[in-house]
């Protein structure tokens, strides 16, 4: 496993070098397409948001958003969301500086605070599940759970970037040599905290 | 293949062998050797050519055009008569439903996406696109998609509720088949293609320009893709969310669309159309930047107002933004509301007016010259204003009231879908045949294909104008003898005369199909600048070699192949000939680059692709299936991500004999 590695990086490391000249805008081509990706992604988040802003008052039978929301918990957590932000920028930092246990340390770090937020998620649902909103509800329950679990997908499909990011820089034998790939998942995660602070206010936050 | 074989610097012998059969991988990358066929299927299962791609993507929805095209015949024999026995009711939804699904998805789209695949690169003087892998990735994701789309066909029936799939009619209750959910999980799929594909072209227009290449210097095919792409970009993931919700709904009991539950009916239509109606500019800007090639060319002059032409295109793309809800206009918005759109749906007339003019004023004085090709450009001018016109009434909202869900809308879209983005999309055909095969499409059998066409296509949809304004609505199975009318507007007779129209129309296509397998059949190869072309994709060989360009041309004009062509006579003011085609490619052979670097084919694009249909088919059977699917997704993402885009030289055995200095470093991810 470690020598298959090993072989394939060296021409990665080349094709880095190669690329930097050669594109009209200067920006590379994977950080140019990580932006328009996440471009792509605000109207996706903003179908959602938009959905829940309709229903979110539609309860049906069910439990009101005031009498589940446990505001208290979920400022924690988006707390623990947001610092993860920040050790993610110290990531890309020790990155450019070609330090890869740092940028292993603060990628793992990262990782882990993205995990508390996610299993913050899961223990929410749980219990709003057990004081009577299931999916099928009501419409407040159908789009809530629709919009904050497809955040809390790109959470995890953030967390797995970056643990992978981890195993890959562990076996690369140049420092540094995957900045650009930790700046890009840096990009995503990002992203990722800024819908959360949207979804907070809007759905947490803002009364009915 | 990855590696390219030079000839020393000097070598005037343009001898460019593709490194081939003798070299074998070495290693192992994930789980699976990396592919090195150059020839047979294998080469083109594995391919991550962009024109290799461009041809697939391109016979795909010629496949799925003749299943459109069938679909709309039976259709059209239903309603040949009164009270038609062809098709039951049932039948007959799924009917309008497929043919409009798979002509708007799996036949315009792609192939407009194939097109751009193909020629974007050479028109901007790239070697390959920004990320060939998720370029294969992105036509095993359409073919996946339309596949399971038809799929419902065969099991239990295909989806029912009209190609807009209004919402609560296509929840559980009204919908009870597996077709819907076929349907969603297909569009969703071919969505991930569109996405992709998007992104892939958009980086590969901003970043990999020749030199010399700025923004306004680009070809206006490339100009009018780039919008096209931008408004899949951003219009993709609200068709995505709107699918999802249905999805949810239809497979796991959510209530976005349960009345009873208090859902707003309208609010699927609102993201439907917030898609939709960019989806129409995504279906026909690309056959306006095909004939602002083709006119120009035909007519022996530049472009009229080529920065009007960008530029009107892009408020296009802005405007269309701005004008979903006149879709709704009798669902009772409000006054203000539909004012508005009112308004917005007037404006965005002008820009495409705009275009109209410049291409009228490009053929004005110009020494035209009538090829299939040119004619083709030209009933698309024609066609489109008479949609463009029927389509202003529209944004009168009184008047769209009345006319909503007649057949009136019916004859205007197909005006502008067919007479626009089909027509370019044949004038397209037979313009660049030999840029792509080699060879020129018969122009004999050209002509005969248009006139039919022109006569179907006027006789097919012309008629409904009127079945429209008398009432006809749209989605009925059937209509009686008894409401039929009397004298001119006599029901009966339009009804038969567009459906006799529709076979003449089929006739014309047929025409297409017989000329492509004439034209194979032939030995006769075309001149390498058959057209008298202007732009940079006629700067290589027909077919392109592997790697498009020799050396990467230097950009010194808007139609650059046209300048290195003719130059002006400053005592005359007339162009004349400096150069001909063949002596300004043997001028980029002389210049040839020594190392040439192009992406590896890779299976993983393939794999991956193979896994979504499987998850789709696991989440309306049976649950565990689409665990397989997510395991094969996730064993091809690794596989992905631990393979090198590009092979190392390394990778390879050497091939036994001849001694070759060429290797293989990439330049571009996948």
């Amino acid at each position: 496993m470690a020598t298959m590695v090993t072989q394939w990086e060296l021409p990665m490391a080349e094709t880095a070098t190669h690329d930097t000249h050669a594109t009209s805008t200067g920006l590379s081509n994977v950080k140019l397409g990580m932006w328009l990706f996440l471009g792509s992604e605000c109207l996706l988040f903003g179908g959602l948001i938009s959905t829940y802003m309709l229903y979110r008052g539609r309860v049906s039978d069910g439990p009101t958003p005031e009498q589940i929301y446990d505001i208290p918990f979920t400022s924690v957590s988006s707390f623990v969301l947001l610092m993860s932000s920040l050790t993610m920028v110290l990531a890309v930092a020790a990155a450019h500086k070609r330090d890869d246990r740092g940028t292993n340390l603060w990628l793992t770090i990262t990782a882990l605070l993205g995990a508390t937020f996610v299993g913050g998620q899961v223990y929410e649902f749980t219990a709003f599940y057990n004081e009577g909103l299931g999916f099928t509800t009501s419409l407040f329950g159908s789009s809530f759970y629709t919009l904050t679990g497809f955040h809390g997908v790109h959470v995890t499909v953030g967390i797995i970037m970056l643990l992978a990011m981890v195993a890959i820089n562990k076996r690369s034998r140049v420092p540094g040599s995957k900045s650009e790939t930790v700046e890009m998942i840096g990009l995503y995660w990002h992203f990722v905290d800024i819908v959360w602070i949207i979804i907070f206010t809007l759905v947490y936050l803002i009364p009915v | 293949m990855a590696i390219i074989e030079r000839p020393a610097p000097g070598t005037t012998v343009p001898a460019l062998i593709p490194a081939a059969p003798a070299i074998t991988p070495t290693r192992t990358f994930g789980a699976l050797r990396r592919p090195v066929a150059t020839k047979g299927w294998k080469s083109w299962l594995f391919t991550v050519d962009h024109k290799k791609l461009g041809l697939m993507y391109g016979a795909t929805a010629l496949f799925f055009f003749i299943v459109g095209g069938l679909e709309a015949v039976l259709i059209r024999f239903q309603l040949a008569a009164p009270e038609g026995k062809v098709l039951n009711a049932d039948l007959y939804n799924q009917m309008f439903t497929m043919h409009a699904t798979t002509m708007v998805f799996l036949f315009v789209m792609p192939m407009a996406a194939g097109f751009a695949n193909y020629f974007i690169p050479l028109q901007i003087g790239a070697r390959d696109v920004a990320f060939p892998r998720i370029n294969a990735f992105g036509f095993w994701c359409l073919l996946a998609g339309g596949i399971v789309v038809n799929l419902s066909w065969f099991l239990g029936g295909a989806a029912d509720g009209g190609w807009f799939m209004y919402a609560p009619n296509s929840g559980p209750v009204f919908s009870p088949s597996n077709g819907v959910d076929f349907w969603a999980f297909g569009l969703q799929i071919a969505g991930i293609a569109s996405l992709t594909g998007a992104i892939n072209l958009i980086v590969t227009v901003l970043n990999m320009r020749a030199p010399g290449m700025t923004l306004m210097k680009m070809p206006i095919f490339t100009w009018m893709m780039t919008v096209v792409q931008f408004l899949l970009l951003f219009a993709v993931p609200v068709i995505t969310v709107a699918l999802f919700l249905l999805s949810f709904q239809r497979s796991f009991g959510a209530q976005f669309f349960d009345v009873a539950a208090g859902a707003d009916p309208l609010l699927w239509q609102h993201l439907f159309w917030i898609f939709g109606h960019p989806e129409v500019y995504i279906l026909v800007l690309p056959s306006f930047g095909i004939i602002s090639e083709v006119l120009p060319v035909f007519s022996r002059k530049p472009l009229f107002g080529y920065p009007f032409v960008v530029f009107s295109g892009a408020a296009i793309g802005f405007v269309g933004w701005g004008v979903w809800a006149h879709h709704m206009f009798a669902s009772g918005l409000g006054p203000v509301s539909v004012a508005v759109f009112s308004l917005a749906t007037m404006a965005i007339a002008v820009p495409t007016g705009v275009k109209i003019i410049n291409w009228t004023l490009t053929m004005w004085g110009g020494k035209l010259v009538f090829t299939t090709a040119m004619k083709f450009a030209v009933g698309l001018i024609v066609l489109f204003t008479i949609g463009g016109l029927s389509g202003v009434t529209h944004s009168v909202a009184p008047s769209d009231t009345q006319q909503t869900d007649t057949y009136y809308i019916v004859a205007h879209f197909h005006y502008v879908l067919f007479g626009g983005a089909i027509f370019g999309l044949f004038s397209g055909f037979y313009y660049w045949w030999p840029k792509m095969f080699g060879k020129l499409l018969n122009e004999q059998l050209g002509s005969w294909n248009f006139w039919l066409m022109v006569i179907g296509m006027n006789m097919t949809f012309g008629p409904m104008h009127i079945l429209g304004l008398q009432g006809q609505p749209r989605r009925m199975y059937q209509w009686t003898e008894a409401r039929a009318g009397e004298g001119f507007f006599n029901l009966a007779f339009w009804n038969l005369v567009a459906s006799i129209g529709s076979v003449i129309l089929t006739l014309g296509i047929l025409l297409f199909l017989i000329n492509i397998v004439v034209t194979a059949r032939s030995k006769v190869r075309a001149p390498l600048d058959p057209w008298n072309a202007r732009s940079l994709e006629w700067m290589t060989s027909n077919p392109p070699k592997e790697h498009n360009f020799d050396s990467i041309p230097h950009v010194h004009h808007l139609d650059e192949f046209f300048h290195r062509k003719y130059e002006e006579d400053s005592a005359t003011h007339t162009m004349r000939e400096v150069a001909t085609a063949e002596q300004v490619l043997a001028e980029l052979e002389r210049n040839a680059d020594e190392h040439i670097h192009m992406p590896s084919p890779s299976y993983w694009p393939l794999v991956l692709a193979v896994g979504l249909p499987v998850v789709s088919l696991g989440v309306i059977y049976s649950i565990p299936v689409a665990i397989v699917g997510g395991v094969i997704i996730l064993y091809a993402m690794y596989g992905w991500a631990l393979e090198p885009s590009v092979a190392a030289e390394s990778d390879f055995d050497e091939p036994s004999s001849n001694g070759h200095n060429g290797h293989a470093v990439g330049t571009s991810h996948g």
